[in-house]
């Protein structure tokens, strides 16, 4: 099935949220596409605790609050929202545009909105040989079906919430081995006193070090030299887990034909456009001279970019300036 | 002006000079080596990883909980790993020795 909308935001960062708000006004529906499982892009994975100081208005604000109140805010407009894919393809159609996620779902725009940001989240891959060889066959980054594990000897790597997390979910039906490189972990105390009580029993086993290398193995199993300060070992297991947190990754977006400049989508400063007629690129993901990676100047890019987009979706209407403050036809797209 | 003596990944020695005011990865970065900071300095994603002899660990702002705990995202951590955003400079560290962590 395609689902059809009048614009398709790829990535809800703040930048892309903000959009819904500005479109929103000019009676401009949306739906967003992202590859992290929350919305609220680097602020609410990278730093949902700490503090912005630069938002108009809000002396401090932290990550996860600006999120936060970005949603109340777009509420209104009900903006519909496909989380944990990428955008992985773009195809023009006589409408506009199709776009095709990672996971096959596909929605029909009259527009393109690309506010991706530093690109989209991936997981950090282990920096060791070979390892391409063995992704999704016998390593995994993320756990799409736990099942499969089912019984299997694991080896876990890292020390945050998602290692600990499914340390002490998988020691349920599998035998769990984590390795950390020091005794300490940033996760949630629960988790870790829940994880050291497994360990107290036997059902999770612990070794304190930093996985070095794949070794050629001819069974099914894989077996994996580590090291730590004192000595160097290996152990060998069904698979290996590692979470070593998320990066940002341009991805597919650099394969679009649009006119890039270092890695970033040009735009123009009137509608913020991109080469591709009718594709809008803001926030982080932009350039143009003097550009400044600011939230503050994804929210007003934002604005003059739904001038833009009205004339493709209303292309015989004129558009209105009106204040929301005022304006009793605005007053009613808010619900206030 | 001070100097800091920068390894690459390759194993290249060079000499940079420094600004106080900076920190050693604005100092790296602007110097263009190959750094990727993708947070910007702000303790949120340890590409700005490096290490530090022995000799000069002790003469730096020490490491704090919020960086030890981000060196967990880090790969090849030893007990000479620090990230550059939180490390400042000042004109005591004269000949500072660093060598950038591999990504
Ligand atoms: C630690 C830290 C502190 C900061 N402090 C400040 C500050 O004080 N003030 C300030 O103004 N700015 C600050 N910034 C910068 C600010 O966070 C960014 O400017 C802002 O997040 C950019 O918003 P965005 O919506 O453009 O992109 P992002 O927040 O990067 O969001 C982009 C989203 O797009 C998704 N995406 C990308 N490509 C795809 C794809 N192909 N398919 C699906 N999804 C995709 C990504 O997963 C991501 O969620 C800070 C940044 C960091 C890391
Ligand atoms: S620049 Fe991101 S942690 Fe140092």
């Amino acid at each position: 099935m395609i689902e059809k909308t009048d614009v398709v935001i790829i990535g809800a960062g703040p930048v892309g949220l903000f959009a819904v708000f500005e479109l929103g006004l000019l009676n401009i529906h949306c739906q967003l596409i992202d590859n992290l499982d929350k919305v609220g892009g680097q602020c609410a994975e990278l730093y949902p605790e700490k503090p912005i100081y630069d938002i108009p208005s809000r002396p401090l604000v932290t990550g996860q609050e600006l999120t936060d109140e970005l949603i109340k805010q777009i509420n209104p407009f009900k903006p519909k929202f496909h989380l944990n894919q990428q955008v992985d393809k773009i195809i023009k159609t006589e409408f506009g545009w199709i776009v095709e996620t990672s996971i096959g779902t596909k929605v029909e725009a009259k527009c393109i909105v690309v506010a991706a940001g530093a690109g989209s989240f991936v997981p950090r891959k282990l920096p060791i040989e070979n390892i391409e060889k063995y992704e999704n066959k016998k390593v995994f980054y993320a756990i799409r079906n736990k099942s499969q594990f089912t019984g299997k000897d694991l080896l876990i790597a890292g020390g945050g919430d998602s290692a600990l997390d499914w340390t002490n979910e998988l020691s349920k039906d599998c035998n769990v081995t984590l390795i950390h490189r020091r005794k300490e972990f940033r996760a949630a105390p629960d988790s870790v006193s829940k994880m050291h009580e497994l360990e107290k029993i036997g059902k999770v086993k612990f070794i304190k070090g930093q996985i070095k290398e794949i070794l050629e193995t001819k069974g099914k199993k894989i077996k994996l030299k580590y090291e730590n300060e004192e000595n160097k070992s290996q152990i060998e297991v069904d698979y290996l887990l590692p979470f070593f947190g998320l990066k940002m990754e341009l991805g597919p977006i650099a394969d679009w034909g649009l006119n890039l400049h270092e890695n970033l989508i040009k735009v123009d400063t009137e509608k913020f456009e991109t080469s591709t007629p009718s594709i809008f690129a803001i926030g982080d993901i932009n350039w143009y001279p003097g550009k400044l990676k600011l939230i503050l100047s994804g929210f007003h890019e934002s604005a003059l970019m739904a001038q833009g987009v009205f004339k493709y979706c209303f292309p015989d209407k004129k558009n209105i300036f009106r204040y929301t403050t005022s304006s009793k036809d605005l007053h009613k797209k808010l619900g206030v | 002006m001070p100097k800091l003596i920068i390894t690459n990944r390759s194993g290249e020695k060079s000499e940079i000079e420094f600004d106080s005011n900076l920190t050693l990865m604005e100092t790296l970065r602007d110097n263009g080596f190959d750094i990727e900071a993708s947070c910007g300095g702000c303790c949120a994603c340890a590409t700005c990883h490096v290490y530090i002899d022995d000799k000069w660990r002790n003469n730096l702002n020490k490491m704090d909980e919020d960086e030890e705990a981000m060196l967990d995202q880090a790969f090849d951590v030893t007990e000479k790993s620090r990230l550059s955003c939180q490390i400042s400079l000042s004109d005591d560290l004269d000949g500072l020795e660093v060598e950038i962590a591999p990504e």
